[in-house]
């Protein structure tokens, strides 16, 4: 992926195909740290811990047939790359949160993109979920 | 805050073209390939090309809606055009400019656009 918009757009196919009816989109930037967290939080189904412990391998995918699941793991490894973090709670029947953290003037930060037209786009795509979305930037 | 009426007018007008978006009975239906493959190689723009001009028609009849991969990452980025009655067509190597062609041919006049098509069918049975 060429930036973190569209590995936002690529990461919420999966609280859409969980059956979420409402999906927060959350940057929240910490200039004084060169801290970017992303967090995306759902309320779909959900994952069991046997799931959860499995689905950052590029080889797992809960759609049937198919034998490989990038999102997640492409979006883990951006982080990574960053000397960033990455985590993913869920629990089944509740919903799921994805926090990733980069450290945003690393070389190998990605930039931000066109965020807002992933907002759009995911708004018009599916006019059933609500999409929330925050930028929480500050000086701190 | 107090919403006045022409508030609610513009709401309801906004929820009526967005629910036109994915269900009801359409005449033709745009279905853009959302994978993660189809999104690495520019399926955003894609998708919202293709709703600039589905805006810009001022169609009410067209279905739009979006799917993941399709298992052929390599001809991404992708998207399918059915017409009422026809079997969907599958157009590859999207560009903005080939959206348009498709859009005006294929999707207001029925005609397919043979050099952008892959060929008939759905990626799956069922």
């Amino acid at each position: 992926m060429e930036d973190l918009s569209l590995h936002i757009l690529d990461i919420v196919e999966n609280p859409i195909l969980a059956g979420s009816s409402r999906i927060e989109v959350i940057l929240e930037k910490k200039k004084k740290e060169d801290i970017l967290i992303l967090f995306i939080i759902d309320d779909g189904s959900g994952m069991d811990k046997e799931t959860l412990d499995i689905v950052s391998s590029p080889f797992y995918s809960s759609k049937e047939g198919k034998r490989f699941g990038l999102g997640i793991s492409l979006l883990k490894q951006a982080a990574l790359e960053t000397e960033g973090t990455f985590e993913i709670n869920s629990k089944a029947g509740v919903g799921t949160e994805i926090k990733a953290l980069f450290k945003s003037e690393h070389p190998d930060m990605k930039p931000l993109g066109d965020i807002m037209l992933t907002i759009r786009m995911l708004r018009l795509s599916h006019p059933e979920i609500e999409f929330y979305y925050e930028d929480r930037s500050n000086s701190k | 805050m107090k919403l006045k009426p022409e508030d609610l007018k513009k709401i309801s007008e906004k929820m009526e073209a967005s629910t036109n978006l994915r269900s009801g009975a359409g005449r033709a239906k745009i279905t853009v390939h959302m994978g993660t493959c189809g999104i690495a190689t520019g399926a955003r723009d894609i998708m919202k090309a293709f709703l600039d001009e589905l805006e810009a028609s001022g169609k009410k009849d067209i279905i739009f809606t979006t799917t993941g991969c399709a298992g052929l990452c390599s001809h991404e980025p992708m998207a399918t055009i059915e017409i009422q009655g026809e079997s969907p067509v599958k157009y590859v190597h999207l560009t903005k400019e080939k959206v348009k062609i498709i859009f005006e041919e294929h999707v207001l006049n029925g005609n397919i656009v043979k050099g952008s098509a892959l060929g008939r069918g759905s990626e799956r049975v069922g």
